[in-house]
């Protein structure tokens, strides 16, 4: 009844511009923050002179790493079971660290403020080449850990080493390839901020704050700050995109708390844009090398990966604590591989921390832009077509549920269904005809193909949590006695739509409008326990539970239903949205009939207090994995090396679609990063580790002029473990995209014998690659 | 919040006005107009002007795009306020030379467009700038007021360098000159990595051809360190030969030779020099097209 499309519950207020941003929060008395951030990567930090900025007249307080030290926060848990700095107290380790924190009148006076505060650096080298972090006489970047003489983080590794070694010596072909997954940053329209009101008087600490993960900050700042969790709100307002880059707690988020009780007033900070290109939570950064086993007639046997990893100047990344490449082992993807193994190795380096953010689904992106890059690679060393080449090693239907060799429980799938739609909408066997036409003119055209499967709805709690917290989501659901429902859930929306599907869900459920359902988000006091919205989760987890929560309010109004039609609740049956006698179905009473009930003086049988009001906690049992095939039509200009994408076909299946048009939008914004991530987004560092895309003019999003129209389509294979048959979809065309253009770009220059060249795809380094002579994508252009 | 620094702001009601503040400020003043480079350096304090000239209001003086007599002959007259959008809206000077609509179309975005000036892009002097290419392909005049009245300055001598130009602090361009000759052609190659973002490389073109030669050839480059924006040893082999492809291929090949590109996050030194060449072939070949 409820499922389909509708317009966004949200947009009315969107669109109007009546959205409420943390910044358009204002409290009686404000102060607001600023942020001195170190123009070194790498510094000792001799002395900070804060005198004459204490001297301003509209200065309240300026906070440094000493005033930090003397409370104990100077440096503060990473997600990842590391340390970071708040303020830096011994060393800047990345430039733009925070270095002090201005409270003041307006926020002009503060940012004015900082250029009086005199910081003295002695500059150190800096760690900016990953490949070179663990070299012997690599300065050590985390010399505040006890016993560190390296900048080794961890290694890591999964699946079987043996088995998959001995598959490739025997195997008739391997092909081996390196590649860059660069650094690139979500930039989220809304930059990162927090609004902290400490009243002393009654001790309770409220934070606006646009966090993905509200439940998670509230324990965290318990933790971390001593606070007692029930004296913390923490409020998320509307979200101007999170991406990923909004779960963690910012170093700033702690000042604007620790400059509310210092001076005992609210204090705003809202970074820059800027500052959130430089200091917020990037994505990727992984030194990949890939290796395929297989036979001469395309069978794939193995597949092996070694990946370096950077990490910054501190492990920061947000992902399940067991898993600290993220999902990266998911890399044998769409396969029937016979065995696979991975090694990870994370290292620190002079530049911010992160790693997990911008659509990844925990690495997955970066998972699937291997395998999918690498099956291109052995297409080409085979003379194969490197979508026959996926036909022919696809997992087939009747393969699921499929444990993967890296122990992945994959829940279902046609991916040759997918695949074929894929190629029949974007007309492939045609389109390699006008390529061979337009190759004969000296034209470069270029096909690209990746198949996807995604792994997202992190999960179950004996294999996920974060810093402990297991990753269950709770759901309440109350029902007015007119028969409305108020929704309150854990996660949070930063444009996903909840407010629109997950009263979809609970329509579909209670058969009533899900306009009649209010979904309430985003803020702990009202709201119960749950980990947040990011990896795709909200409707795999929270979207679950509020299915289940439905059905509990289902259940008890069958039990009042009986009371009222005077039978047992064994001879109701559930059509049409009401509850009516087996084989009587003029006999039936509606949601709201049985809601007014229950809230009546109908006599209820023992047992059942009243109203029809229910709460949950949704384990899941597994994650679910969203799958698709890509294709991408290219143009290259080979005097110039510009890069046109002419044509995109994305054939997603994320099982049953609540809201297609939501999906859509979902997908297209994940297209548009896929174009972004593979032509133009990369954030580099010069050899003093300078950040070379600290600003819209260098680091580029794509615009509508470099999409096409996209092609979607769809195939709709139900998760067996959701209660609704839902698979995430949030990141599938982020995770997915990136490889097909890569694979088109890389195709079109055939005739030149690339075989690879790593993102972003810009014009110089397409005319480079076409010489043979590359350039390091994630370091300065020489 | 990325906010200037503090600074003071004057309204000028006349280009004497304007040149009148310009002189109590001293050098540490700046003149606004659509502000899309200045206001940006000023909110990352890169530019800390005590401070601005603001000639908004001065669009009756420097806003007109017309053409007038000079001489024997004719000239387009372009003030220096005329924004990025009129510009390229002004078929008077889009038909006369298709050379603006190429390159006003490739300028930052619609937004952008809408506010910012010729006059302002030529005197930030960026060494990236489109339009200093543009103007120097087309041997441009450039017309400055300052306190002792007009004086004019050939664009290819405007350019001092980098963020540098023949304008006095107490001087204001107001006005761009461009000859007006029969037999005319013009084009402009720009490649960028992403729309709206400043050329990696661009190259304008201006041919003239009578009786089947070029009588005047004008070859503008930006991003590419050309001295001045041009190209003179390249245009100097097209004048007196007749316009054709192994001429053109020719003439980006010395073009290039004389540019002294240097690597940014745009793309290494050889690729905008193999563009500087590249560009500029295919530039004077669309010019030739136009004629």
């Amino acid at each position: 009844m409820s499922f389909g499309r509708m317009h966004r519950k949200e947009d009315a207020r969107f669109i109007r511009g009546r959205g409420t941003y943390t910044d358009d929060v204002r409290l009686p008395g404000m102060l607001y923050g600023a942020i001195l951030r170190s123009p070194h990567a790498h510094a000792r930090i001799v002395s900070v002179d804060t005198g004459a900025a204490e001297a301003h007249p509209k200065v309240r307080a300026v906070i440094t790493g000493r005033t930090l030290e003397g409370l104990g926060l100077a440096w503060m848990p990473t997600l990842s079971r590391d340390t970071q700095a708040v303020l830096a107290t011994d060393k800047a380790r990345f430039q733009g660290q925070e270095v002090a924190f201005v409270v003041a009148e307006d926020p002009y006076s503060a940012r004015d403020a900082l250029e009086l505060i005199d910081v003295e650096y002695d500059p150190l080298d800096a760690v900016v080449d990953a490949r070179r972090a663990l070299d012997p006489d690599a300065p050590v970047i985390r010399d505040d850990l006890e016993g560190r003489t390296g900048n080794h983080i961890f290694d890591w590794e999964a699946g079987d080493r043996a088995r998959t070694d001995a598959l490739f010596e025997r195997a008739e072909v391997t092909v081996a390839q390196d590649m860059i997954y660069p650094r690139v940053h979500p930039a989220p329209l809304e930059t990162c901020g927090a609004l902290a009101d400490f009243d002393k008087v009654t001790g309770k600490l409220t934070v606006w704050c646009p966090t993905q993960a509200p439940h998670a900050h509230r324990t965290l700042y318990a933790m971390v700050a001593g606070l007692p969790e029930h004296k913390i709100r923490v409020i998320s307002p509307d979200i101007g995109g999170g991406f990923g880059g909004k779960v963690g707690i910012y170093p700033g988020y702690v000042c604007a708390i620790v400059g509310s009780i210092v001076t005992g007033r609210p204090v705003k900070w809202m970074e820059d844009r800027s500052e959130n290109l430089m200091s917020t939570a990037f994505a990727r950064d992984y030194h990949m090398r890939g290796e395929i086993a297989a036979t001469r007639d395309g069978r794939i046997q193995a597949i092996r990966v070694k990946v370096l990893a950077d990490h910054g100047a501190f492990n920061g990344t947000a992902q399940p604590t067991k898993f600290p490449a993220g999902f990266f082992h998911v890399f044998s993807g769409s396969y029937d591989v016979e065995a696979a193994h991975c090694e990870v190795t994370g290292v620190y380096t002079n530049k911010a921390p992160g790693g997990v953010a911008y659509a990844c689904s925990f690495r997955v992106t970066e998972a699937v832009y291997l395998v999918e890059r690498m099956v291109d690679v052995l297409a080409a060393e085979l003379g194969l077509d490197p979508a026959e080449l996926r036909m022919r090693n696809l997992l087939r239907p009747e393969q699921f549920p499929y444990v993967s060799p890296t122990g992945w429980e994959y829940d279902s799938g046609d991916y040759p269904k997918a695949l074929r739609l894929a190629l029949d909408l974007v007309g492939y066997d045609k389109l390699r005809a006008e390529q061979a036409d337009r190759r004969a003119r000296g034209e470069l055209m270029g096909i690209g193909i990746s198949f996807f499967t995604e792994a997202v709805g992190a999960g179950p709690r004996k294999h996920m949590d974060i810093l402990g917290l297991g990753m269950a989501d709770g759901a309440e659901l109350r029902v007015h006695p007119t028969g409305k429902a108020v929704l309150r859930v854990s996660c949070q929306s930063q444009g996903q739509g909840h407010e629109t599907t997950f009263a979809q869900i609970v329509g579909q459920e209670l058969g009533i409008p899900a306009d009649d359902v209010e979904v309430v988000h985003g803020d702990t006091d009202q709201t119960p326990f749950g980990l947040g919205t990011y990896g795709s989760r909200s409707t795999p987890v929270s979207g679950a539970a509020t299915a289940l929560v439905a059905r509990k309010v289902r259940d008890r109004a069958r039990i009042v239903a009986a009371a009222m039609l005077e039978a047992s609740p064994d001879d109701l049956e559930w059509a049409g949205g009401r509850w009516s006698v087996v084989g009587d179905p003029s006999a039936g009473k509606s949601l709201a009939e049985i809601a007014l009930a229950a809230h009546s003086d109908l006599e209820l049988p023992e047992g059942i207090e009243g109203h029809l009001d229910a709460a949950t906690v949704y384990n899941p049992p597994n994650l679910t994995y969203p799958f698709g095939a890509y294709a991408c039509v290219v143009d290259v200009d080979p005097g110039t090396g510009q890069v046109k994408v002419r044509r995109f076909v994305a054939v997603d299946d994320c099982g049953v679609r609540i809201n297609p048009m939501i999906v859509e939008g979902q997908i297209h914004g994940g297209l548009a990063d896929g174009v972004g991530m593979a032509l133009m987004q990369v954030m580099a560092f010069d050899e003093d580790g300078n950040h070379l895309g600290a600003s819209f003019m260098d680091y580029l999003l794509p615009t509508a002029m470099e999409c096409p129209s996209w092609e979607l389509g769809e195939t709709v294979t139900p998760s067996p473990t959701h209660p609704i048959g839902a698979k995430g979809v949030g990141e599938s065309a982020t995770v997915g995209s990136p490889a097909a253009v890569v694979n088109a770009v890389v195709d079109a220059l055939g005739p030149y014998g690339v075989r690879h060249a790593d993102m972003p795809l810009t014009p110089a380094n397409v005319w480079r690659a076409v010489q043979g002579r590359p350039f390091r994508t994630d370091l300065a252009i020489p | 919040m990325q906010v200037p620094a503090t600074f003071a702001y004057e309204r000028a009601d006349s280009v004497p006005h304007a040149i009148a503040l310009l002189e109590r400020y001293g050098p540490d003043a700046r003149i606004v107009a659509g502000g899309h480079s200045l206001i940006p350096m000023m909110k990352l304090r890169l530019a800390q002007p005590e401070a601005l000239i603001d000639i908004n209001g001065l669009a009756g003086e420097l806003g007109r795009v017309a053409i007038e007599r000079e001489g024997e002959g004719e000239e387009l007259a372009i003030g220096a306020l005329v924004r990025h959008a009129e510009l390229l809206d002004s078929t008077a000077a889009t038909d006369l030379f298709p050379i603006f609509r190429d390159a006003e179309r490739v300028i930052a975005d619609p937004i952008v467009r809408n506010r910012g000036t010729v006059g302002g892009s030529l005197c930030q002097a960026d060494p990236s700038e489109d339009l200093a290419a543009v103007f120097a392909a087309l041997g441009a005049t450039a017309v400055i007021q300052g306190p002792g009245g007009v004086r004019t300055v050939p664009i290819r001598e405007f350019h001092r360098g980098p963020y540098e130009t023949a304008v006095e602090p107490n001087e204001l361009l107001i006005q761009l000159r461009v000859p007006v000759r029969p037999g005319t052609g013009s084009a402009y190659e720009k490649v960028e990595r992403r729309v709206g973002d400043w050329p990696v490389a661009a190259a304008g073109a201006v041919l003239t051809v009578e009786d089947g030669v070029i009588t005047s050839a004008g070859i503008g480059l930006t991003a590419v360190g050309a001295e001045g924006f041009h190209a003179p040893e390249a245009e100097e082999l097209l004048t007196g030969r007749p316009p054709g492809a192994e001429a053109f291929a020719e003439a980006g090949r010395v073009a290039a030779e004389h540019c002294e590109p240097h690597a940014d996050q745009r793309g290494p030194a050889d690729y905008k020099r193999h563009l500087a060449a590249e560009l500029t072939r295919r530039a004077l070949t669309t010019a030739a097209g136009r004629i």
